[in-house]
């Protein structure tokens, strides 16, 4: 499905988005929304008012022209937030409630994990982290990280 | 002096204060700060921002300067938050001009960081002089405001989930403490027999030395020796039985009336908690917590801690008796005990896990059921049970992989222990032959000492569990003392006042009611006059419920007062309060038990005719009748099933019955369709009769009747006047009244364009 393009998409002074389309509406600050962020990612990003009302449905992000596919990259980056863990430096007790210290694609940070049934299994290898703060951390492929942090998660599962 | 405020008063966290204190200028106060953990691009790094009676400074940890901006004309800071990411603006008229990321901790630590910069930009504003800053201290670990005098943080506290340290289990002495007496005769008897189990082992050595020994050196068996000896024996095992048995007997009495108590107490004490401590928890959450951590708990009292005491108190004994008898054979004999022990807790350790692993792959296995089971029709309709089976193939493929790995290592672990034992032997033989062939030592000696080892080598294996037993028994008490530590947010007055009997006047003076930061309602003023029918109106979220739980006093109000005739509700006492209110609600429950008892159930000595005027009044009487046991048939979970509107009757007829002052109709009519509404309409009629009622409903139609409508919206009131004066007014209820006409016809059309989405991309 091609898509053909019928809003404009800036960002003004204030940083946020704003959207017109032919019918003359003005909307600003709106909010990209990803359909399927960890499945599909880059397919069905809805663009939505501040009310959560949908403007604009974007089959695939790479139809889009450039401009508009960076200013809403740039956006979706400053508003999605699932660090993805490479390494596991030190878990406080194999008990929950535990304080993790992990490396992730964002640098190091502390988290705490409340109970075992906060880390879910999205496929056979990769695993969503649920913080006590309700922050995910992504494990993309748990056979992929280093044996010690293999170990200690091992503990978890 | 700034020093000094920075450092002690705002509990300024450590990291900054040295940095921060070259950057103030001359009489300059940090007001307000948070720390901020995340940058623009959403990297972990840390930063401050910090509001001064002069300025507002920033800087990011990994930033060498600082930035900052002087109140002037037209700067605003506001915060908004997303999935637990929350974001700072500073703006101008014309565009932002700073923005910073951090993962929300504590509300009220940014939302006063915003109110200091806005007060202290309208203090620069007018020219004033900023007023005295106020003693606020937050906390320098997470920049919550602290309560006064007080030294711990409530929310680092209540995040602080560090696993439960292994004196909590001490906490639990509350509820052994009335049994003392018997759990003193209970250790007193556990040191007796561990004590006769300790004498058969002691006998093998005159048995070897004056009788066997002397015959085999051709001297003749005393016969008159072997009777004392082995009756000897005999007499040590029969008592050793009859004191173990009192011993477990009594001190299993004790740990499971021990449990019943903590149980008993801990649902009693959940029971009066407030509404709110349910609204944050999981059913299921707290069901475990008290039937299965008590259940956890009293096993590890009765069974694992009396085993540990037993075992430390018989290696005691042991000990002292063979030192007694030869000490440089029993050092030898002692020595490898800690090594062993030690071992034997290496391989515990792994096995743990391994335990821990299949029993949680063990709850998938159950949660594939739990899944499967209640959907069954959805599965069947679908034609899935293919797929179903495979996943439950799957899920016990999965335990069976985990099962084979962890049974690799136990399986060796058995004889493990063993050949540790035979080694102990092993040495405890070398060593005592050779102090035979000195003649240090009598064979009976050797004897005895290898029938006491081999006892307490095996009881090795046993003690290295208390460890990670203990350790989860622990994790079990803090989980029921958290429900028992829990004060209820709606707590009894001090000095109750006690109303014989309840006008109905309702009077609201400045209501106002937050949510954790949330605010529900603001400064609302009313008074509902005795016997008038009010009807709430607005949309979802308006703050409807939120007023009926706070009249019903399932909250506290976080300002102002509900007085009920004339009197401030917090000084009733809650129970006798809530006597005088007849709730009926959207989803009617029913217990499991008969039509009767469920009628009866706020006035449980009612008369079989007072239920039946009730259920008449409530227009239920005529199809209770029609079931095959009429007042007497089983309702509720498993019981017979009724329809909406008929459970719904029954819950008017079990409202009517406690004859009520107020009535709180919440969305009684809402579930049901248009044609049961009119039943349950003329039911409600009679219910509603000379009673102060406060009705909700969805539907404006059904409220036509009520002296006056309160129109709501965002927590406050915007409108007040009956159905015609309202409309007639073309106000806020006019608009809505006039959507809700409208909604009839367009309902249906609402879900052309998601149907097409989904089919769209299906297609694709």
């Amino acid at each position: 499905m091609s898509q053909l393009v019928t809003f404009q998409l800036t960002r003004n002074a204030f940083g946020r988005l704003v959207f017109n389309n032919q019918l003359g509406l003005m909307q600003e600050g709106v909010i990209p929304v990803r359909s399927f962020p960890i499945t599909h990612p880059d397919q069905g990003i809805a663009l939505v008012d501040p009310h959560g009302k949908e403007l604009a449905w974007i089959e695939r992000l790479t139809d889009l022209q450039d401009d508009y596919r960076i200013l809403i990259e740039a956006e979706l980056k400053g508003r999605e937030f699932m660090p993805e863990i490479k390494r596991l430096c030190k878990v406080s007790s194999f008990i929950t409630p535990s304080t993790w210290e992990v490396e992730t694609d964002r640098g190091e940070a502390a988290f705490i994990l409340k109970g075992e049934e906060d880390i879910r299994r999205l496929t056979t290898s990769s695993l969503m982290i649920t913080d006590s703060q309700g922050i995910h951390f992504l494990i993309r492929d748990r056979m992929s990280l280093d044996r010690y942090s293999r170990k200690l998660l091992d503990h978890f599962l | 002096m700034q020093q000094l405020y920075n450092s002690s008063n705002n509990n300024f966290p450590q990291s900054w204060d040295e940095v921060l204190a070259l950057q103030l200028n001359d009489e300059e106060n940090v007001l307000a700060w948070i720390e901020t953990d995340l940058d623009s691009q959403l990297h972990f790094s840390k930063g401050i921002v910090i509001v001064t009676n002069q300025r507002l400074l920033t800087k990011m940890y990994a930033n060498e300067v600082w930035q900052s901006w002087c109140y002037r004309q037209g700067l605003l800071l506001t915060q908004r938050d997303y999935a637990g990411i929350g974001c700072l603006e500073l703006l101008d008229a014309h565009s932002q001009l700073m923005s910073w990321r951090y993962r929300v901790r504590s509300d009220r630590a940014v939302n006063r960081l915003i109110e200091s910069f806005a007060q202290q930009l309208d203090c620069h504003l007018a020219g004033e002089l900023s007023q005295a800053a106020d003693t606020v201290v937050q906390c320098p670990n997470c920049g919550a405001i602290m309560p006064n005098g007080q030294n711990d943080c409530p929310v680092c506290e209540k995040q602080s989930h560090a696993p439960p340290p292994t004196w909590t289990l001490l906490r639990l002495w509350r509820f052994a403490k009335p049994y003392k007496g018997r759990l003193l005769i209970g250790f007193l008897l556990t040191l007796c027999s561990t004590a006769a189990t300790l004498v058969p082992p002691y006998l093998t050595m005159p048995l070897m030395d004056n009788v066997l020994i002397p015959y085999q050196n051709g001297q003749p068996i005393n016969n008159e020796l072997v009777a004392l000896y082995l009756s000897g024996l005999l007499g040590a095992s029969i008592l050793a039985w009859i004191l173990g048995w009192a011993r477990t007997y009594m001190l299993a009495l004790v740990s499971e009336r021990i449990g019943a108590d903590l149980r008993t107490t801990t649902y009693e004490h959940l029971l009066n908690l407030s509404q709110e401590y349910f609204g944050g928890k999981r059913t299921g959450d707290l069901m475990a917590r008290i039937g299965a951590e008590t259940d956890r708990i009293n096993l590890f009292l009765s069974l694992h801690l009396l085993d540990f005491a037993t075992d430390v108190i018989m290696i005691a004994m042991t000990a002292m008796i063979l030192i007694s008898i030869n000490p440089s054979l029993a050092l030898v004999t002692l020595v490898p005990l800690p090594i062993i022990a030690w071992l034997i807790h290496l391989v515990r350790d792994r096995l743990r896990i391994g335990f821990e692993k299949v029993d949680r792959i063990w709850a998938e296995v159950n949660n594939v059921l739990a899944d499967t089971i209640p959907g069954i029709r959805v599965i069947k309709a679908f034609a899935q049970e293919k797929r179903e089976s495979a996943r439950f193939y799957a899920a016990n493929q999965r335990n069976l992989q985990i099962n084979d790995r962890v049974n690799k290592l136990w399986s060796l672990f058995t004889p493990t222990v063993t050949l540790l034992t035979e080694v102990g032997l092993l040495i405890v033989w070398i060593f005592g032959i050779w102090q035979i062939s000195k003649d240090e030592i009598t064979v009976g000696v050797l004897t005895a000492f290898l029938a006491y080892i081999g006892r307490f080598y095996i009881r090795l294996d046993s003690m290295s569990r208390i460890v990670s037993i203990t350790q989860k028994a622990a994790a079990g008490t803090k989980r029921i003392f958290d429900i028992l530590d829990h004060i209820s947010s709606v707590p009894e007055s001090a000095n109750p006042v006690h109303l014989a009997t309840v006008q109905g006047q309702i009077e609201l003076r400045n209501v106002g009611f937050r949510y954790g930061t949330r605010r529900i309602t603001s400064d609302i003023n009313l008074v509902i006059k005795p016997g008038e029918m009010i009807g709430l109106v607005g949309h979802s979220g308006s703050g409807k419920s939120t007023l009926v739980n706070l009249i019903c006093r399932f909250y506290d109000v976080s300002e102002g007062t509900i007085l009920i005739d004339g009197h401030d509700i917090r000084s009733l006492p809650i129970a006798e309060y809530r006597k005088h209110i007849g709730l009926v609600l959207q989803e009617p429950f029913l217990f499991y038990g008969t039509i009767a008892e469920n009628i009866a159930y706020g006035k449980p000595d009612a008369t079989p005719s007072e239920i039946v005027s009730a259920a008449r009044a409530a227009h239920a009487h005529e199809f209770i009748l029609r079931l095959p046991h009429g007042y007497d048939s089983l309702v509720g979970e498993r019981g017979q099933a009724l329809s909406g509107g008929e459970r719904q009757r029954i819950s008017i007829a079990r409202a009517l019955l406690i004859n009520p002052r107020i009535l709180i109709l919440d969305e009684a009519t809402s579930s049901v369709d248009t044609t049961t509404e009119k039943d349950i309409q003329e039911a409600l009629d009679n219910l509603v009769r000379g009673r102060t009622t406060i009705a909700i409903a969805h539907r404006l139609s059904t409220l036509r009747e009520a002296n006056r409508l309160i129109v709501l919206d965002r927590g406050s009131i915007v409108e007040i006047g009956n159905h015609a004066e309202l409309m007639a007014r073309e106000g806020f209820y006019y608009r809505l009244y006039q959507a809700q006409v409208r909604n009839v016809d367009t309902e249906d059309r609402g879900f052309v364009p998601i149907a097409e989405h989904s089919v769209a991309g299906e297609h694709k």
